[in-house]
């Protein structure tokens, strides 16, 4: 499990949708390396929100491979993708409203840990899932809801949950999309700390808006305009690029 | 080893809110008192209804079907989140089974008549169930509609089912072991009681399936089945073990309607009955599985009373339930749960006091 950069974590090539005659991601080849966090950044409509809901197999390519380590998982179903440790969060807040945070967290984390069968054979392993369910809602400074209803909490905190939940599937690789879109500047704050620990145990691509949270935590930042790559690179590089700045910028 | 102290209720005490599947003490209370006046209807029917008691034991015991029914689409409807409006697919299924599989001449035994329909009724239900969970929203709706009719209309015309006029049943089953006859199902209390018994149980193994991990999923799929698909969740196995699950306790009710009767007719499968059996669900308040049964109540109450009252009760009917669903939109169930206030003044409910429902919900069961 090195971080070689002949063995990426998560790797497109030539990854291409397109809706009708609309190309959103044209030609797309990354590589997402291990313990990276590797944002992606781009104007409204450059089709980095395409770009994740390929990666995680809720929209199929046109074109193009994405590989897990060396397995290729184009074509594969969104479920099972999840289920080879691809875990998600969306742009729009998604969680279960009715169920308390450890509920919410339970269903993330049982499915990874042998499924709803597994849990009702075994006291044991139905106490594992509540444990890691509990352990993540802490790592993400919910500890104080375990038992509030989804519903009634505030917006920041289910932006937490969300974030909660995708730790609790143990994925070997998180797609977060905008994580902390609508947050405030204090719970932004509290996100982008959570972000920076994270990274030391698991593999990050960030979609977000807030510039300098991207340029905080970003290893490696991916720009996309207009569906296609821009330029890839380190935070430094992509900082004193040009053709960025054009793009931002106007040119 | 087990970090359990986190879940310590000294440290995180539960909610004093209403959790999902967890209701107030009256709740139990109520059903319980309704449970007991039904059982005691022997004791009290002939004083009440004087001549009329063995009319009103069988208009009781259709009721206790009805709910039975209404139950089964709860599951469907207000646990999973698929409005079904094909549900008599199954009740006339049930209802057919029976029919067409009874000995013309001798009663046919339970042992084997019961899993024959169970049976028929999951093959069926996987088979279209597969085929309607393609769909949603109002298609799921639809094709449903559609599944339901084309029984109703495959009975219609086939000889063998008797066409229009149904078939006649004989014969109750026998519920005997040897030649020791266990329970006689001809005997109209009996059976009203044999109704309720597969009432309770099948109520009890619901609230089971809800509050088990398997039910958390299906909540989780009600609320949001995006999600559950991106956490890795293959909805469809979820989604069609419920629907099987439903398909078959529809299928026992139709055939206990059929066993009641004496005969199954295609009316059983018709599609009013699917809409009927959806407003009770609605009136009774969705995804509570107590609600439906008062929903069954409720709406034979009216529909009895209504009937007796003018011809044109099918107005009255449809005036009624549009204003109960306007005043009350979680159903009866809402009523008893959270309930509405009439003044300002709220009374929060203690936190022991909900975890004190909670366990009598589990003892109850």
């Amino acid at each position: 499990m090195t971080a070689s950069p002949e063995n990426p974590m998560l790797s497109t090539r030539n990854l291409t949708r397109r809706f009708g005659g609309l190309i959103a991601v044209n030609d797309v080849s990354i590589d997402v390396h291990e313990h990276q966090i590797h944002a992606i950044l781009g104007p409204n409509g450059a089709g980095k929100s395409t770009l994740i809901n390929l990666l995680s197999g809720e929209l199929p390519p046109s074109t193009g491979s994405i590989h897990l380590r060396q397995m290729a998982i184009h074509g594969k179903r969104a479920h099972q993708i999840a289920r080879l440790g691809v875990g998600r969060s969306h742009q729009k807040t998604n969680i279960f409203p009715r169920l308390t945070c450890l509920q919410n967290c339970e269903l993330a984390a049982r499915i990874n840990q042998g499924g709803v069968f597994s849990s009702w054979l075994s006291p044991t392993r139905a106490r594992a899932v509540t444990d890691t369910a509990v352990e993540t809602l802490e790592i993400c400074g919910l500890k104080d809801r375990i038992h509030t209803l989804a519903n009634d909490m505030s917006y920041g905190e289910q932006r937490q949950l969300q974030i909660a939940m995708v730790l609790a599937t143990k994925p070997r690789i998180m797609l977060l999309d905008e994580p902390m879109a609508g947050m405030g500047r204090e719970e932004s704050h509290k996100v982008t700390k959570l972000l920076a620990t994270l990274s030391s145990q698991y593999t990050l691509v960030l979609i977000e808006h807030d510039m300098d949270s991207v340029f905080a935590l970003a290893d490696v930042i991916t720009v996309m305009v207009d569906g296609a790559v821009l330029e890839t690179g380190p935070t430094s590089q992509i900082r004193s690029s040009e053709q960025v700045r054009d793009v931002y910028l106007g040119r | 080893m087990f970090k359990s102290t986190l879940l310590n209720p000294k440290v995180h005490p539960m909610p004093s809110g209403p959790l999902l599947h967890r209701y107030p003490l009256k709740v139990w209370i109520v059903m319980g008192l309704l449970i007991l006046v039904l059982l005691s209807y022997p004791l009290w029917g002939e004083f009440v209804f004087d001549r009329r008691a063995d009319f009103f034991l069988e208009k009781l015991t259709t009721i206790v079907i009805f709910a039975l029914f209404a139950l089964s689409l709860d599951l469907l409807v207000g646990i999973v989140g698929l409005v079904s409006l094909g549900h008599a697919l199954f009740f006339g299924l049930g209802a057919y089974t029976f029919a067409m599989t009874s000995p013309a001449f001798s009663p046919a035994s339970i042992w084997w008549m019961l899993p024959l329909v169970l049976g028929v009724s999951g093959c069926l239900a996987l088979i279209v169930g597969f085929l309607v969970m393609r769909t949603k929203g109002i298609f799921f709706i639809m094709t449903t509609l559609a599944f339901g009719q084309m029984l109703y209309f495959a009975v219609r015309q086939s000889r063998e089912a008797g066409g229009t006029d149904g078939l006649f049943i004989m014969f109750r089953p026998e519920v005997a072991i040897g030649d020791w006859m266990l329970i006689n199902l001809d005997n109209p209390v009996t059976f009203f009681y044999a109704a309720i018994c597969l009432l309770i149980l099948t109520f009890a193994f619901l609230r089971w399936l809800t509050l088990s991990y398997f039910g958390q999923v299906l909540d989780g799929i009600h609320d949001n089945e995006d999600r559950m698909r991106a956490l890795g969740y293959h909805t469809l196995h979820y989604k069609l073990t419920a629907y099987v699950l439903s398909g078959m306790i529809a299928a026992v009710a139709g055939m206990l309607s059929a066993m009641q009767y004496g005969f199954a007719n295609p009316s059983q499968a018709e599609w009013h009955l699917s809409g009927e059996v959806l407003m009770m669900v609605i009136l009774g308040g969705m995804g509570t599985l107590f609600g439906p049964i008062l929903g069954a109540f409720a709406y034979e109450l009216l529909h009895f009373s209504f009937e007796h009252l003018t011809t044109h009760w099918k107005l009255l009917m449809g005036v009624t339930i549009i204003v109960a669903v306007l005043v009350l939109p979680r159903g009866l169930a809402g009523l008893l749960i959270d309930p509405p206030r009439l003044s300002r003044s709220r009374v929060k409910p203690a936190s022991t006091e909900s975890r004190n429902t909670a366990d009598t919900s589990r003892e109850t069961l």
